[in-house]
């Protein structure tokens, strides 16, 4: 029997491509460049955030230009609490993510009444609004921002160590990704790719949309919250352009790169784009030129991103 | 035992009713058909039924139950579902999926066998494994009809399931709907009109939004107003 929609877990390739990830600090060690760790730390993260979005654009045909609120409220849930004597990740990171799921949920029950380009509007007015009370709030450092003394602790292990903070974020992103999977093959990830396709179908044969929908709005902008809270607790400073449009812009860029309704495509969008970042933005500050002509290549010779590219070639 | 009673229904867009003050009952087990001309309201009524449009006024009874509120999704649930006149399938997964996914939306269960069963029922076994958007005109019709089964509805509201057919491929639907008489209530909306005097128990005609009659065939065959606005020639002997 034919299953168009399954997933299926390649166990060699992920266990070479994890493999080379916990390597990767070594790696960095050998060759004497330690700041590495910290770039692939926020790789990572990243990461972990695009696929977030994935997961609304790519499987749930929802098209949210204002994922970078959920982020934002997820690092200054963190930057709040920190100052306020929280100091374990334990509570950090869930409060980051309950922060992003909440803050989804008021912009999702409003934003998936409607569809198509008022979506995109309104998901972008709410993470405008956002991040103009940001701006204009004393006790958020304004535009300022704020910074954190140390970073969270994680019982046992230090995440004041680079290499562990690594780590720790590899893990969480293998684990949204693990848990991604599991949720796209259930019953939930095929009506949420039939609401992708032809939703008013969907309402005929019994599915409640709108529910469905607003379900795993909530699940994205939790994965994002948690994103959020890891960037500030690495960086140990949050500012108001985290919750810019262009930042809800650049994770978009990174889920087209990737290859949006793919598994992996938001994790090598994020990967793709920010190392590009890294390797020419030294060099040339019209680097976002360069990023440009890169996503108008891969729209029109590549619509399904370097995921579709790396499948064909397979 | 009354599945469906319609009171008063009425929808307008801007200054066009659609549907006008129409009443309509189904008996359970009943197939009543509904015929008129383009643009008589047929397809707006089946939205309202529906649940896809909101009536204006009127109200939509299930089996005993008030339903003129309710989204369409909940109306699924209670036992109502519709196909639609321009085809409406999911292309891009198979067509035992798409069966799959319409079981799952109204029992809320990922269940293969029973979608196979549908698959069967409009005969379209030899196709499972195809993606439902490499089907022939005539089959991707069936599975129209089949989504609106899979949900096991026990009253289907089925929008033209011939349009666009040649006379063998319309036959299959006609020994599918007999196939089905009796053990769903089905309210047809169709222009075929061999197939509907074939068919149905009762007809209701519309025009201009409006019921001009109502009755067993034989009365609808020989009601001069109906001759006169949509039979014409057309109408069996
Ligand atoms: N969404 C709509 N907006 C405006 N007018 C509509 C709409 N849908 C249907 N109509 C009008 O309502 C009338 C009934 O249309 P319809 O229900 O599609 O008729 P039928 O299915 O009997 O051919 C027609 O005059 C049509 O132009
Ligand atoms: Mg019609």
């Amino acid at each position: 029997m034919r299953d168009t929609l399954y997933i299926p877990l390649r166990p060699w390739p992920t266990l070479g491509v994890v493999a080379a990830l916990a390597l990767l600090p070594l790696a960095a060690a050998t060759l004497g460049q330690p700041f590495y760790v910290v770039f692939a730390t926020r790789v990572l993260i990243y990461a972990l955030i695009a696929t977030s979005l994935n997961l609304l654009i790519g499987y749930g045909g929802m098209v949210s230009f204002g994922h970078a609120a959920f982020v934002g409220a997820g690092a200054y849930a963190v930057a709040m609490l920190m100052p306020a004597g929280v100091a374990s990740a334990w509570l950090l990171w869930p409060a980051a993510l309950l922060a992003g799921a909440g803050f989804a949920f008021l912009v999702g029950a409003v934003s998936l009444r409607t569809r198509g380009v008022y979506f995109i509007m309104i998901t972008l007015a709410f993470a405008q609004m956002a991040y103009y009370l940001v701006l204009s709030l004393r006790v958020l450092g304004s535009d300022d921002g704020l910074t954190l003394s140390n970073r969270p602790s994680l019982g046992l292990v230090d995440l004041n160590r680079d290499t562990t903070f690594y780590y720790a974020a590899l893990a969480i992103l293998l684990a949204a990704l693990a848990g991604m999977r599991v949720l796209l093959n259930a019953p939930l990830g095929r009506a949420l790719q039939g609401i992708r396709d032809n939703e008013t179908r969907m309402e005929a044969i019994g599915f409640a949309t709108y529910r469905l929908k607003l379900l795993v709005f909530v699940i994205a902008g939790a994965a994002a919250g948690l994103g959020g809270g890891l960037l500030v607790s690495l960086n140990g400073l949050v500012g108001p352009n985290l919750l810019n449009w262009t930042q809800s812009g650049l994770l978009m860029i990174m889920v087209i790169l990737g290859g949006a309704g793919r598994l992996l495509g938001g994790a090598l969008g994020a990967v793709l784009l920010l190392v590009v970042e890294e390797a020419i933005a030294e060099h040339t500050i019209h680097w976002p030129l360069v990023i440009g002509v890169v996503l108008l290549a891969v729209v029109l010779f590549a619509p399904q991103g370097l995921s579709g590219l790396m499948r064909r070639r397979a | 035992m009354t599945m469906l009673r319609v009171g008063g229904l009425q929808k307008h867009f801007g200054g066009v009713l659609a549907v006008d003050d129409v009443d309509l009952e189904l008996a359970e087990g009943e197939l009543h058909a509904v015929i008129g001309p383009n643009g008589a309201g047929k397809t707006t009524l089946i939205h309202l039924l529906s649940g896809a449009l909101k009536a204006d006024a009127g109200v939509i009874v299930l089996d005993g139950r008030d339903v003129t509120r309710l989204a369409m999704h909940r109306r699924v649930r209670l036992g109502l579902a519709r196909s639609y006149q321009i085809t409406s399938v999911f292309p891009n997964i198979t067509v035992l999926e798409n069966l799959a996914l319409a079981v799952q939306g109204a029992s809320g269960r990922d269940d293969r066998d029973r979608a196979r069963t549908e698959l069967g029922a409009v005969g379209l076994g030899a196709r499972a494994d195809d993606l439902a958007g490499a089907l022939a005109h005539g089959e991707r019709r069936r599975l129209e009809l089949g989504l609106a089964l899979a949900t096991g509805a026990r009253l289907l509201l089925l929008d033209e399931p011939m349009a666009g057919m040649g006379p063998e491929e319309a036959a299959r639907i006609v020994d599918l709907l007999s196939a089905l008489k009796r053990k769903r209530t089905i309210l047809l909306v169709e222009h075929d009109m061999d197939a509907v005097f074939r068919l149905a128990d009762r007809i209701t005609t519309l025009v201009d939004g409006r019921v001009i009659a109502s009755g067993a065939p034989e009365e609808i065959r020989r009601h001069p107003e109906v001759r006169r606005a949509y039979l014409g020639e057309e109408a069996p002997q």
